[in-house]
């Protein structure tokens, strides 16, 4: 196996330590907990009353315009990171094109701003 | 990076020997580091600054003992699953939280040496593990089949996207600076960078990046739910947000979870910013591998300050709403740091 592979490899090692480490201790826990279900236990939690419906209910998500925005800036900074490794080579071309990139989505950030998006509604 | 510990030993180390090494100081590094920033910081920092004097007392000396006594009580508590929930995600969730965590500290160098994988792409890596705990959260918040419980998910989930992009976008002024993403690359670019033709054996780069390691800080701020940005889990609106239904042993392991990612928080940002295990020291410390030694001991340092720093603002500030929340980052944190990365390269450039 390659050097570069095997560097990727710990990333599967440490993550199975990770489920050791979890399941390790649940598991020890299971040997010295007790186990006495009541229905009173088993009930969710609403401030002391029995809960009203279920859990899963409506709600309102005030903030999918932030998810989408964020899409937007999220692939920006994946374009920014390959330019940022490689600033030196580009020069003052390479400078030019991206603070042209930047600055549009700077006037789209402003954009959204002020038809209100950023506001909460 | 394959010769990892033979001149210090005097032989080579086969690859899995590496593996099971560096995995059992992970192993030790993350428990003990979480329960050194629970000790040092949640218990006597918190007991002092705000004059709770419960952790003083358990075991006699300053309340050595509290920490301990807290894990072997979580540990031995019942496993109460509600009959609502859904069983299989919500006992997954906590195993996805402590998970992303670990991930984080593979890319973490704490000497010349010393690193369990050295990524060339690290920084980049750590941020994106960094962001599997908000699934876990998520996980978390909807199986609970509790209404709080979903309403802090959101929370997190809405906090945790805004607050992602101020985090990704003050690393790339660090990126642009040292031309690596790698955070060996980074430490080593810290070692000889130099401004004004000032060479005092490496300048660390909060000094050209000041503004983008406040945003930084800010945005880890967040990212770990501490408070002035803990909506998520506000225990007077919320009780806990989405760790509500959990109790014994997967309750703590959310908690070693956000403790864990402060601890490897900080050390990134230390790394970044601070210049990570180095120190001015000789070149031939480095090239003896006398700087395995004292690096741990340096980054050490450099991360109790900065998570000193994380939790002196936790124990200080009132929570912000969850409006004010959205308006900093949007408005504040992100053209700053867009406008700071546009600088660093003209600098970069020009120089």
């Amino acid at each position: 196996m390659s050097d570069f592979l095997r560097s990727y490899l710990s990333v599967a090692f440490l993550a199975a330590a990770a489920m050791a480490l979890v399941g390790g201790t649940l598991g020890l826990s299971r040997l010295i907990r007790p186990k006495r279900p009541t229905i009173e236990k088993l009930t969710v939690y609403e401030s002391g009353v029995d809960p009203v419906g279920t859990g899963w209910s409506q709600s309102q998500i005030r903030y999918y315009i932030f998810a989408l925005l964020f899409v937007m800036f999220d692939v920006e900074a994946v374009f920014l990171f390959p330019w940022a490794l490689r600033l030196e080579a580009f020069g003052a071309f390479g400078l030019v094109e991206m603070g042209v990139f930047v600055v549009i989505l700077l006037v789209g950030l402003f954009y959204a701003w002020r038809k209100g998006v950023l506001r909460w509604v | 990076m394959s010769t990892i510990l033979h001149p210090i030993m005097g032989f080579v180390l086969a690859y899995w020997q590496q593996q099971v090494i560096k995995l059992a100081a992970i192993l030790v590094a993350i428990p003990v580091g979480g329960l050194l920033l629970g000790y040092v910081f949640l218990m006597k920092m918190m007991a002092h600054m705000q004059s709770r004097l419960g952790p003083m007392e358990p075991g006699g000396f300053h309340g050595w003992f509290q920490n301990i006594g807290d894990a072997v009580k979580f540990i031995q508590k019942e496993d109460i699953i509600p009959a609502q929930a859904d069983k299989w995600v919500f006992s997954l969730a906590p195993y996805v939280v402590v998970m992303s965590t670990f991930l984080l500290y593979l890319v973490i160098p704490v000497g010349p040496d010393l690193v369990v994988s050295n990524l060339s792409v690290g920084v980049f890596y750590a941020l994106a593990v960094g962001s599997i705990g908000v699934l876990g959260v998520l996980m978390a918040g909807w199986s609970s089949a509790n209404k709080y419980s979903l309403m802090g998910s959101l929370r997190a989930a809405g906090q945790l996207i805004a607050y992602e992009l101020p985090l990704v976008l003050a690393v790339i002024g660090v990126v642009i600076q040292s031309g690596t993403m790698s955070m060996q690359g980074i430490v080593t670019a810290q070692q000889k960078f130099h401004i004004f033709g000032l060479n005092l054996g490496g300048m660390p780069f909060i000094v050209t990046q000041f503004p983008l390691f406040i945003i930084f800080m800010i945005a880890a701020q967040a990212e770990l739910t501490q408070p002035p940005f803990d909506m998520p889990v506000a225990e007077s609106e919320l009780v806990t947000g989405y760790m509500t239904e959990y109790s014994g042993f997967r309750f703590l392991s959310f908690f070693l979870g956000e403790m864990g990612s402060a601890f490897a928080l900080s050390a990134i940002a230390a790394t970044l910013f601070l210049g990570g295990w180095y120190l001015p020291m000789p070149q031939s410390w480095i090239n003896n591998n006398f700087a395995d030694y004292i690096g741990p001991v340096i980054l050490l340092t450099k991360v109790m300050f900065m998570a000193f720093l994380i939790f002196w603002i936790r124990f200080t500030y009132p929570r912000f709403r969850e409006d004010q929340l959205q308006a900093i980052a949007w408005k504040y944190l992100i053209p700053i740091s867009l406008l700071w990365i546009m600088v660093t390269a003209i600098l970069k450039v020009a120089f």
